[in-house]
């Protein structure tokens, strides 16, 4: 009892971080705002109206990408620093791809209110999850710790996992959900041994400590580390779905809910890039390069050659997108691959780009499959330039976009990301990308010749556009091709975002 | 002079303002909207050039950033625009021309469904055209590079409404695509050796490209080129994209887009100047082009497949030119085929029209009778084509071979090749001429539809061309019609005269387009004159003396091939099937080789280029696209749907990473 | 002669549990069963960041432990949920049977 009492009355603090809570303001607006969201419709339950979930949403992600703002000028004034003992980092990259992921949230949110309120489903608990899923996001993309990174990754897996299965009424939305989340914790398993591997090696986990490890000490026996290495692939490639770990990616895209799949396609495609970016090339870029290069080579020309001819052969337009965005991953993956500020800054344009394209391309799909989600063959595309022009003209820009062509954010996309690596020296790789692009193209265009020129089976149906719907693909088109003319800005962002990219210890 | 920018933003407005309002305006409006479009952009284009005519050489620029497209960072790109004496005359044909071509449009289309989206594609077209040339950077360049080829498949399969039968518009996406590719490779690779991709920047730096990298980037350009112009070996799109409107046909696979290549490697001159042996293998692919397709033009008996093929020679010849340095020759060439090519396809477009659509030159003859004003200004077409002084054609072919002469030790056996083609050309051109317009017959009224020779090896090809064109609106006041309505007591009459005027125009710029650079004496080369600053280049013509004989030769072989044409088909002298046999073989020999290459069939006659274009290239466009399906097919067993299997896969991937990361330990 | 049980014997030890894990869930076909395996992964893992810590003589390993067996237990939530979710609309079902997407 004295004992307890002496504890009481120590005088002497318990050593703790300084928190600088404005440089996690973000993610805390994130994450407070889907736990304040779930309490106050339990509170007031039933007396909300059924826009709110999708309006409080909406809000929290702009209050993040307002709260990003002043970050943003912070960091450009005096540089990146460390936050909460050197668990997190803020930097130009970082903010940039949180940014990234509220803006996926809006969209996704969007889409969202207008599905739930078609497939006659509801609860704020969707809200949530893609909430607290975007903390999880924002958690990786901000770490500076592969601990963190690993919490981060779960936070935002968990809470897709059930996004996924949450469709009650379709039985391929929980096979999604099981698939999800069976193999997404297989290789949560595979990251994890990769990370303790490296921390053997290097006796810690800090990226900015191994960092500094790596320059000091020559290692002798590298078998840890590259093992480590290897490890913390597979896991990063199966987040980011890069061929031979992407067999998870069609079925998972086609079976959920779509509004789901285009936050996946998104939020958690540019999360985790940002990691494997952070911890690859800024962390062991400098120093263990030549040992990663030639692997991520390899796995690149096999997403890139894999997504895009097996998304020829598809006839569910839903999955042709999966697979593609698997063929959009390989290119993402170039920009990775080279390894240089030139190729970290087409990697965030791209992700940024690919936002919008996909967000869009998926909330055509969503309205296209009308009630039950599930119209989503080919064929259920015919005619629709004739029963929905601006849909049809819509998705053709979207379609375009990812194909690459001039004017739109996909061909500057494509077009960094192949100069980054053409100057890091992976010719070859740029040519062979391109030829994938061709091959992918087609996939594009035949979905756009089904839609001008195919004739209906029948009275062509016109789906309806329900307007939140309508304004996500609104976005989305404008942020294409405001992109495609105008990048300047964006590309600005990207180039200042990316010179920031320096792990930063204590 | 500012003002540039509107030369490409006119035919903009026009696209936007159609696509707004387009199905209001309706028929005829929406047509004359974007004919004024067209020319307003003409008349600002020929203001900004006279305003240049009255400056010193080297000031005769004007370039104008509409803003920066790729700021910051190493790669500067701005969204600039360049209008010099070459991009310059290029937007005045390119306008002038268009503008014609579209009013004639406005009474070709009558009727049409689909009117007003026809002058929509079309507008574009123009747009995205002024864009390639008056871009001053090579990413400008190919968006409107990427343009016309979208406006190119769009207005190919206008009159399709089964994708499944838009296999023409298929295989100018895919031989398009190729050639983008090379396009793109091209561009990065100057990027990273020069680190700009601005013309003018490039052209200055490219005589510090690495000799081996000047020439992989002109080869890279050139097969870009070979697939937009049409060059063997993917020139086969282009006889198929005559399944498109007349005047698509003449606009865009006759005057302008295919010659996008020409310009392309022209603006490049300076890095062409260092591209070493890559301008001979131009120099040769042209003049084998040349001589290939007006081979193939013999046996043609579709009047648009003709002038297909001659459009395909003819840009071999412009390319014979670029690959002997020969620049001037190659836009005099250039913009003269434009005037003649653009009447002899609106002359033909005017035939067809008064024909009931009917295609089938057999069915043809004696039209002089009915068409005057067209049968005279298709006869100062077939004048020009054939080499016949003083018409414009002559003058430009005749430069383009004596610059080929005197272009090194290979320089006479490329002229020879050359000459040879122009005799060919004025044989098939001779040969359309009296099919069309001459004998006594009216074989419209005699043979019936079914009864005609099945000659061609494309006869199916060219039937369903002509289906489809009879398809079209001008006769959907009597929809459920057969392919064939010309009926024998049909009487052709003259087309309307929005159709008759660009004739005129055309014909008469046909006659005087050799004035703009005669070779008498330097001060008489206006064009030479006008383009020569912004060439880079090494490139003479012979001396006077072999000049006039190179001349007098060229003329005596147009005079030979119209005379011996005028034997076969006017006087029946020979039988045509006994004439066309030794000059069958001949052309044979170079198609059996390349067939037996490909492993394709080969035959024993001239038809067999055109059998070859069918059954192999077709198949292989079409084995590129269901081989990409196999592929895809193939894989997806790796996709079985167990949960387990997917594990699999990670675990065995895993593996992989592994057993790779070993050979780099040590321990 | 008594046996030295050096760190390594701890981190081979790790790894056969590891892939006895990575097997487990290859072959097996119930999905509970499939999810116990993963778990054996995990503390495998746990297993290897413990020895390292030790090894290293630094306390971070360890405290690692602490965040993967959270995050361990969110993903029982979650995953039975799904499970029992699905094996309450078909009795019996194994995991393969859940391969309606496929291709």
């Amino acid at each position: 009892m004295t004992g307890f009492v002496a504890v009481l009355a120590a005088t002497e603090d318990i050593p703790t971080p300084d928190v600088d809570w404005s440089a996690i303001a973000p993610n805390l607006i994130l994450m407070l705002g889907g736990i304040l969201l779930l309490t106050v419709v339990s509170v007031v339950r039933g007396r909300l109206p059924g826009w709110f979930h999708a309006v409080w949403t909406i809000s929290v992600a702009t209050a993040a990408i307002v709260a990003v703002v002043p970050l943003w000028q912070r960091v450009q004034d005096s540089g990146p620093e460390s936050v909460l003992a050197g668990a997190l980092v803020l930097d130009g990259f970082s903010l940039v791809v949180t940014a990234t992921i509220c803006v996926s949230v809006i969209l996704a949110a969007l889409l969202l209110e207008a599905y739930l309120r078609r497939e006659r489903l509801g609860g704020p608990e969707w809200y949530v999850l893609m909430l607290l899923s975007a903390s999880g996001g924002v958690t990786m993309a901000t770490a500076n710790d592969l601990v963190v990174v690993f919490i981060g990754l779960e936070i935002l897996s968990v809470a897709v996992y059930v996004l996924a299965a949450m469709h009650r009424r379709r039985v391929s939305s929980q096979e999604a959900g099981l698939k999800y989340f069976v193999l997404g914790a297989f290789s949560s398993a595979f990251l994890l041994y990769g990370i303790a591997l490296t921390y053997g090696a290097t006796g810690s986990t800090n990226l900015s400590r191994i960092q500094a490890f790596l320059a000091d000490t020559v290692i002798t026996q590298n078998a840890l580390l590259l093992g480590g290495l290897a490890f913390m692939l597979v896991g990063f490639g199966f987040k980011v779905a890069v061929v031979p770990f992407h067999n998870w990616k069609p079925d998972v895209y086609q079976g959920s809910p779509t509004p789901v799949t285009a936050f996946m396609a998104t939020a958690v495609t540019a999360a985790a890039f940002a990691a494997l970016l952070r911890v690859y090339v800024t962390t062991f870029g400098p120093t263990y390069r030549t040992e990663w290069q030639p692997l991520v080579a390899a796995l690149t020309v096999l997403t890139l050659v894999v997504g895009a001819f097996l998304a020829i052969s598809q006839t569910n337009v839903k999955r042709m997108l999966a697979y593609s965005s698997i063929n959009h991953a390989g290119f993402v993956l170039l920009g990775v691959l080279a390894a240089s500020a030139a190729g970290d800054a087409a990697t965030l344009f791209y992700l940024v780009a690919y936002t919008f394209m996909a967000a869009g391309s998926f909330a055509v799909v969503a309205v296209v499959g009308r009630r039950g989600d599930g119209h989503h063959d080919l064929s259920d595309y015919q005619g629709l330039s004739r029963s929905r022009p601006g849909l049809a003209l819509v998705f053709t820009i979207l379609l375009l976009s990812q194909a690459g062509v001039p004017l739109t954010a996909g061909f500057l996309a494509k077009f960094y990301v192949l100069a980054a690596a053409v100057e890091s020296g992976y010719t070859w790789l740029a040519v062979l990308a391109m030829l994938t692009a061709v091959v992918s193209a087609f996939m594009y265009l035949r979905i756009v010749v089904t839609m001008y020129f195919a004739e209906p089976e029948g009275e062509p149906r016109r789906p309806r556009i329900p307007a939140a719907a309508g304004l996500a693909m609104g976005l989305c088109v404008v942020g294409v091709l405001v992109i495609g003319i105008v990048p300047g800005p964006l590309s600005d962002v990207a180039n200042d975002a990316v010179s920031q990219l320096v792990a930063v210890g204590r | 002079m500012d003002a540039i920018w509107l030369i490409p933003a006119l035919p903009v407005a026009g696209f936007l303002l159609l696509v707004v309002a387009g199905r209001k305006l309706g028929d005829p409006a929406a047509g004359w909207v974007a004919t004024l479009a067209v020319a307003g952009s003409f008349v600002v284009s020929a203001a900004v050039f006279l305003h240049l005519l009255g400056l010193p050489a080297e000031e005769r620029n004007v370039t104008v950033t509409l803003w920066q497209w790729l700021p910051a960072g190493s790669f500067q790109v701005s969204f600039g625009l360049f209008f010099d004496q070459l991009s310059g005359v290029m937007c005045l044909f390119i306008t002038g021309i268009g503008a014609l071509i579209h009013l004639y449009a406005v009474g070709y289309m009558k009727g049409d469904p689909h009117y007003s989206r026809f002058f929509v594609y079309l507008n574009l077209f123009v747009a995205s055209m002024l864009l390639l040339v008056l871009g001053d950077n090579l990413l400008m360049t190919f968006l409107g590079w990427e343009g016309v080829g979208a406006c190119s498949y769009l207005l190919i399969s206008f009159w399709f409404t089964d994708p499944a039968n838009a296999s023409a518009g298929k295989k100018a996406f895919v031989t398009n695509r190729i050639g983008d590719l090379g396009f793109m490779l091209a561009t990065f690779l100057l990027f990273v050796s020069l680190g700009t991709v601005n013309y003018t920047e490039i052209n200055a730096a490219a005589p510090k490209l690495a000799g081996v990298t000047a020439t992989a980037v002109a080869l890279l350009f050139f097969l870009a080129a070979t697939g937009k112009s049409a060059q063997l070996p993917l020139f086969v799109w282009l006889p198929d994209a005559m399944a498109g409107p007349t005047p698509v046909s003449a606009l865009i696979h006759a005057a302008t887009m295919v010659t996008s290549g020409v310009f392309l490697l022209t603006r490049l001159s300076g890095v062409m100047a260092e591209a070493g042996w890559a301008n001979g293998l131009i120099a040769w692919v042209g003049v084998l082009t040349a001589l290939v397709a007006a081979g193939a033009g013999v046996a043609q008996n579709d009047i648009k497949k003709v002038l297909a093929y001659s459009t395909v020679s003819q840009l071999g010849f412009m390319f014979l030119a670029v690959g002997t340095q020969n620049y001037v020759g190659a836009i005099f060439h250039m913009i003269t085929h434009a005037f003649f090519k653009a009447l002899l396809f609106l002359g033909a477009g005017a035939v067809i029209y008064s024909m009931a659509h009917e295609q089938d030159m057999r069915r043809y003859g004696n039209l002089r009778k009915y068409l005057p004003v067209t049968f005279v200004t298709m006869g100062i077409g077939w004048l020009a084509i054939s080499g016949i002084p003083p018409f414009s054609g002559f003058w430009s072919k005749d430069e383009v071979l004596a610059g080929a002469f005197n272009a090194g030790p290979a320089g006479p056996v490329l002229w020879f090749l050359g000459i040879t083609a122009a005799v060919l050309t004025a044989f098939y051109m001779t040969r359309l001429m009296i099919m069309t317009f001459f004998g006594g017959a009216e074989h419209w009224r005699t043979d019936a539809a079914e009864s005609l020779p099945e000659g061609g090896a494309d006869e199916d090809a060219e039937l369903s061309v002509a289906g489809h064109d009879t398809g079209h609106g001008a006769h959907s006041d009597d929809a459920g019609h057969d392919h064939h309505h010309l009926t024998p007591d049909h009487t052709p009459r003259e087309a309307p005269v929005t159709m008759l005027l660009p004739l005129v125009v055309l014909a008469g710029l046909a006659v005087v387009g050799g004035l703009m650079n005669l070779p008498f004496s330097h001060r008489l080369e206006n064009l030479a004159i006008w383009i020569e600053p912004v060439l880079a280049g090494e490139h003479e013509l012979p001396g006077a003396a072999v000049l006039w004989v190179l001349a007098i030769l060229a003329t005596a072989g147009a005079v030979l091939g119209v005379w011996f044409s005028y034997r076969v088909y006017q006087q029946h002298k020979v039988a045509p099937e006994k004439v066309e046999k030794p000059v069958l073989a001949h052309a044979w020999y170079i198609d059996e080789t390349y067939a037996k290459v490909v492993g394709g069939p080969g035959e024993a006659s001239f038809d067999a280029v055109a059998e070859f274009d069918q059954k192999v290239v077709d198949g292989a466009v079409n084995g590129v696209g269901s081989g990409t399906r196999w592929i895809g097919r193939a894989l997806r067993p790796l996709q079985p749907g167990f949960v387990r299997s997917y594990a699999l896969g990670v675990a065995v991937g895993s593996v992989l990473v592994l057993a790779f990361v070993v050979t780099r330990m040590s321990l | 002669m008594t046996l030295q049980l050096t760190g390594s014997w701890y981190l081979v030890l790790a790894a056969m549990i590891f892939a006895i894990g990575a097997v487990g869930l290859m072959v097996r076909r119930n999905p509970l069963v499939m999810f116990m395996c993963v778990e054996l992964m995990l503390n495998a893992v746990n297993l290897t960041f413990v020895t390292f810590s030790r090894l290293l003589d630094d306390v971070g390993g360890q405290a690692v432990v602490f965040f993967v067996l959270v995050v361990a237990a969110a993903e029982v939530v979650v995953g039975l949920a799904i499970i029992v979710a699905i094996m309450r609309r078909r009795q019996g079902a194994n995991a393969d049977d859940v391969s309606l997407m496929r291709g």
